[in-house]
């Protein structure tokens, strides 16, 4: 193994940090606050008429009545409230850009540049309803109708759950081994710990009448057409299951790798410190899946990290917040390169990244334009992060636009009887909060469907 | 600099501020700590006659409510007087004057409501050379099953009568301490000044429960699973206080008696206030108990650097400056119209002035303006209530503004009246029309 001095081991390591170390860096980012705590931050909350953070929320959580709750001592109370809009309000409390949405309309900032802690609040009242198994709602009458859910992501959770409240059966096919989706694969493991995905999706099929089957894939195992066959309605909530490429020289060396399988891998690793990790990490991109990769390298012990992106800061999908988050744990951000070809270099094992070189960009005309430059950053290590795509077969003649499935308003898609939601539709915005909206308000246009179908003919005058 | 030496009934003190008769006075110990801090006097706590000293519960004494982040607002107390041997407190009475000559020690005294007890225990008084002395007629709580207390407080011919004994009995100085727990403040006022008395101080304590345990259902302060009422103080109580304080400083009978305010007093601006509608000085309790005596030195400094910004040169200059401007609800002015505006710069926007006045008001407030959000009052409607302004969380963004003689009340359709015209005067009053025939 190749050694400069006594610095850290060159090349792509596994146990680079102590058992300490691998303990503290995926510790929960935010811990749950505490009841003091909860108790000091809901009495910021001003209970504003018509409130804009409730505006701002993709599932309308109605934000000063629960805060309220909590501040009177009832966060069961206050869990019902979360719920009733948002099923999944204990993950989206962890993982929501709440910078971007209730926290940045909070009046607050207005007052002194500091909005009310909602995304904490929600998660302290969340998780002690959670904690206590207290579940809120009952199944309707058995409907006699089944519906498959295409899924097990937040879109797919959230539809199967309001669903079951209708007394419809649901059976979601889930092509991997977990049900969760994004929330048990593709979330920074700092930001859910203890297995909080899976114990989120228990406490949403607990409600009953929903059966998870795991690795049916859409396309492999089953089709569209088979479904509506055999189904009273089928609600499609599928990921992004492709990775965009670069295109460029070198992408196949050892050594250059997809962000989302490793921040996946991470997720599942219970023992952090088998995880392999270059000492010289780059990430290619400017979303989210770029600084989760970027910190949880630095996490694992990289020595040196950096985000490239080939536009400003402004440009940049990940939030402000997250891109400090990242700069914090000591990844460099830097703007305006982007990729050109990657180096490689012939070891033991065959070629490996050796670094990449990157190309100055600069906006002329309103266009994005290689200035021709160049630089070399050293690099064991590559992660692509620039973004995913809809990949699915399967879906027959279904309309697309883009690369995604064309949705109305309720989420009803160009095939009769056949729903979709979450990061697979043309509107998602690849957040989980939108894919529980669009998951909860397709089982509602479902059921109205479902029940308008089942009206005695005498009841249509 | 502003004098801000405190002159009351003779008795001098550096500063107007004293500590009332409480646990924060109890002992030596306490009142010295107190006297470091910078306190100007103290009010010793309750003595009782000679004896086997009263006893306390052995459980909770305090109850308390809160505000935002948990701020003590309220305070409720069934403490009795001191449980200390008599010749106890009076000796370090005795000793603490001597060695602080400069600062005020009155002695507040509980004793039967009998001729004898009071004549026996004020020469005892007097011989430790303290300032002066107050009558605790105010306790709402335990002693007044003993016939003492509010027991006396709430019969004015029982305050007239003790008065009365003790100015016959001593030549210091008697203050009256009042007990609000009586329909109208100034009938025991003007009893304790027919008595003879040199001044009153109020208000003592509230009778109060401040809240139920919703397990136990069990009054708080809880002592074994019951409660009973207890005295209530602290900045909850202040407004009670300063309208009594006024009521007693304007009251023809009783004007001029000179007042010791108390009541809930936190911070210097509470003090001036007490001091503008009539009090010759302040006593405080539930802010020292709650935050201890250092801030006292928020209050000197306080009231002192106001009265330097303002030019108030002693406290004579703030003393009753308030008190011609309380007059009765008849004789307010009809004729000033005011409107609320507010500062769209310093707005946050958090609606609390809209969805106030929409529901439980006069619906003078927008809440979106061509689509968007926006709060801005609608004079036509508006009756100039006030009430967004105490709702708004952001000081100063609402304001009361009057409309100028000659302008249009938009809501009425008349032009402002320049001149003053009250209820007394009024058409709609039968009273003024029976007048005017």
């Amino acid at each position: 193994m190749e050694r400069l001095g006594n610095g850290p081991k060159a090349g792509i390591e596994a146990g680079r940090l102590t058992a300490a170390d691998y303990e503290a860096n995926f510790a929960d980012l935010h811990p749950r606050l505490d009841r003091h705590e909860a108790l000091v931050e809901s009495d910021r909350c001003y209970f504003c008429y018509d409130a804009p953070c409730m505006t701002a929320c993709p599932t309308s959580i109605d934000i000063p009545l629960f805060i309220r709750q909590i501040q009177t001592g009832n966060p069961i109370g206050s869990a019902k409230t979360i719920f009733d809009q948002n099923i999944l309000g204990g993950m989206c409390a962890r993982v929501c850009p709440t910078e971007t949405l209730c926290e940045q309309a909070c009046v607050r900032n207005t007052a002194e540049d500091k909005p009310v802690e909602i995304g904490r609040l929600q998660r302290y009242s969340t998780d002690i309803a959670m904690e206590q198994g207290r579940q809120f709602y009952s199944r309707k009458a058995p409907t006699g109708k089944t519906i498959a859910v295409v899924g097990a992501g937040p879109a797919g959770l959230a539809a199967a759950h309001r669903l079951a409240m209708h007394g419809h059966s649901v059976v979601v096919l889930e092509a991997r081994e977990k049900a969760g989706g994004l929330n048990e694969y593709g979330i920074a493991t700092y930001k859910a710990v203890d297995d909080f995905a899976a114990r989120e999706v228990d406490y949403v099929t607990a409600i009953g009448g929903i059966e998870i089957r795991n690795g049916q894939a859409l396309g492999r195992d089953f089709s569209l057409s088979d479904l509506t066959a055999q189904y009273d309605a089928v609600f499609l909530g599928m990921g992004l299951a492709g990775v965009n490429g670069l295109g460029i020289e070198g992408e196949s060396l050892t050594g250059v790798e997809d962000a989302v399988d490793f921040i996946a891998a991470l997720r599942q690793a219970k023992d952090k410190s088998v995880l392999p990790v270059g000492r010289r990490v780059v990430v290619l991109g400017g979303g989210m899946t770029a600084i989760d990769a970027a910190i949880q390298s630095k996490l694992l012990g990289a020595e040196e990290v950096t985000i490239c992106y080939r536009r400003g800061k402004e440009n940049m999908n990940a939030s402000p917040y997250e891109q400090d988050l990242a700069t914090a744990n000591g990844v460099i951000i830097r703007h305006w390169l982007a990729p050109k070809s990657i180096i490689g270099k012939d070891g033991p094992n065959g070629a490996h990244v050796a670094g990449i070189e990157v190309e100055y960009t600069a906006m002329r005309d309103g266009r994005l334009i290689g200035t021709g430059e160049t630089g070399v950053i050293a690099a064991d290590q590559i992660f692509k992060a620039i973004g995913q795509t809809f990949s699915a077969s399967g879906l027959g003649a279904l309309q697309f636009e883009k690369g995604k499935i064309v949705v109305d308003p309720e989420g009803r898609t160009s095939i009769e009887g056949v729903w979709a939601g979450g990061d697979c539709i043309g509107t998602g915005e690849d957040l989980t909060v939108s894919a529980v909206a669009q998951g909860r308000d397709a089982a509602e246009s479902i059921a109205k469907a479902l029940a308008a179908a089942a009206q005695p003919a005498t009841a249509v005058a | 600099m502003a004098d801000i030496r405190n002159n009351f009934v003779g008795i001098k003190s550096p500063n107007p501020f004293w500590l009332a008769s409480a646990p924060p006075t109890d002992k030596a110990y306490n009142v010295e700590r107190a006297f470091k801090a910078g306190w100007g006097g103290v009010v010793w706590k309750t003595l009782g006659e000679e004896g086997p000293p009263v006893v306390n519960v052995n459980g909770p004494r305090y109850g308390a409510i809160w505000g935002a982040d948990r701020r003590l607002l309220g305070l409720n107390n069934i403490e009795l007087i001191t449980d200390r041997d008599l010749y106890t407190n009076l000796r370090e009475m005795k000793e603490v004057k001597k060695n602080w000559p400069d600062r005020a020690i009155v002695a507040s005294i509980m004793v039967p409501c009998e001729e004898q007890a009071w004549k026996a225990i004020l020469p005892l008084v007097e011989e430790t050379e303290v300032d002066g002395i107050e009558l605790n007629f105010g306790c709402p709580h335990g002693m007044s099953e003993r016939g003492m207390g509010s027991a006396v407080g709430q019969v004015p011919e029982y305050i007239e009568m003790v008065v009365r004994w003790c100015k016959q009995y001593t030549r210091m100085p008697v203050i009256t301490k009042l007990t609000p727990n009586i329909s109208d403040i100034r009938h025991p006022a003007r009893a304790a000044k027919r008595g003879g008395t040199d001044a009153v101080s109020l208000i003592n304590t509230i009778s109060s429960i401040v809240s139920v345990d919703l397990d136990t259902f069990s009054p708080n302060p809880s002592v074994g699973g019951k409660g009973s009422h207890g005295g209530y103080c602290g900045p909850a109580v202040k407004p009670i206080a300063l309208n009594m304080v006024a009521e007693i400083a304007r009251d023809p009978e009783t004007y001029g008696l000179p007042i010791s305010g108390i009541g809930g007093i936190t911070t210097w601006r509470d003090a001036a206030e007490f001091l503008a509608l009539g009090a010759g000085n302040v006593q405080v309790c539930t802010a020292a108990m709650t935050y201890g005596f250092k801030i006292v030195q928020e209050m000197i400094t306080g009231l002192s650097d106001w009265m330097d910004e303002k030019g108030h040169r002693s406290l004579d200059d703030i003393i009753c400056r308030a008190v011609p401007n309380v007059t009765d609800w008849q004789y307010l002015n009809l004729n000033y119209i005011a409107k609320a505006h507010i500062d769209q710069d310093a707005c946050i926007k958090c609606g609390r002035c809209h969805i106030a006045c929409e529901d439980t008001s006069h619906q003078a407030i927008t809440s979106m303006v061509d689509g968007v959000r926006h709060f801005e009052v609608m004079e036509e409607e508006c009756v100039g209530c006030n009430l967004c302004v105490n709702v708004c969380p952001v000081e100063n963004c609402i304001t009361m503004e009057a409309l100028p003689a000659g302008e249009l009340d938009r809501r009425t359709g008349k032009v402002v009246d320049p001149t003053y015209a009250n209820w007394t005067q009024h058409p709609n009053n039968p009273m003024a029309r029976q007048a005017a025939e």
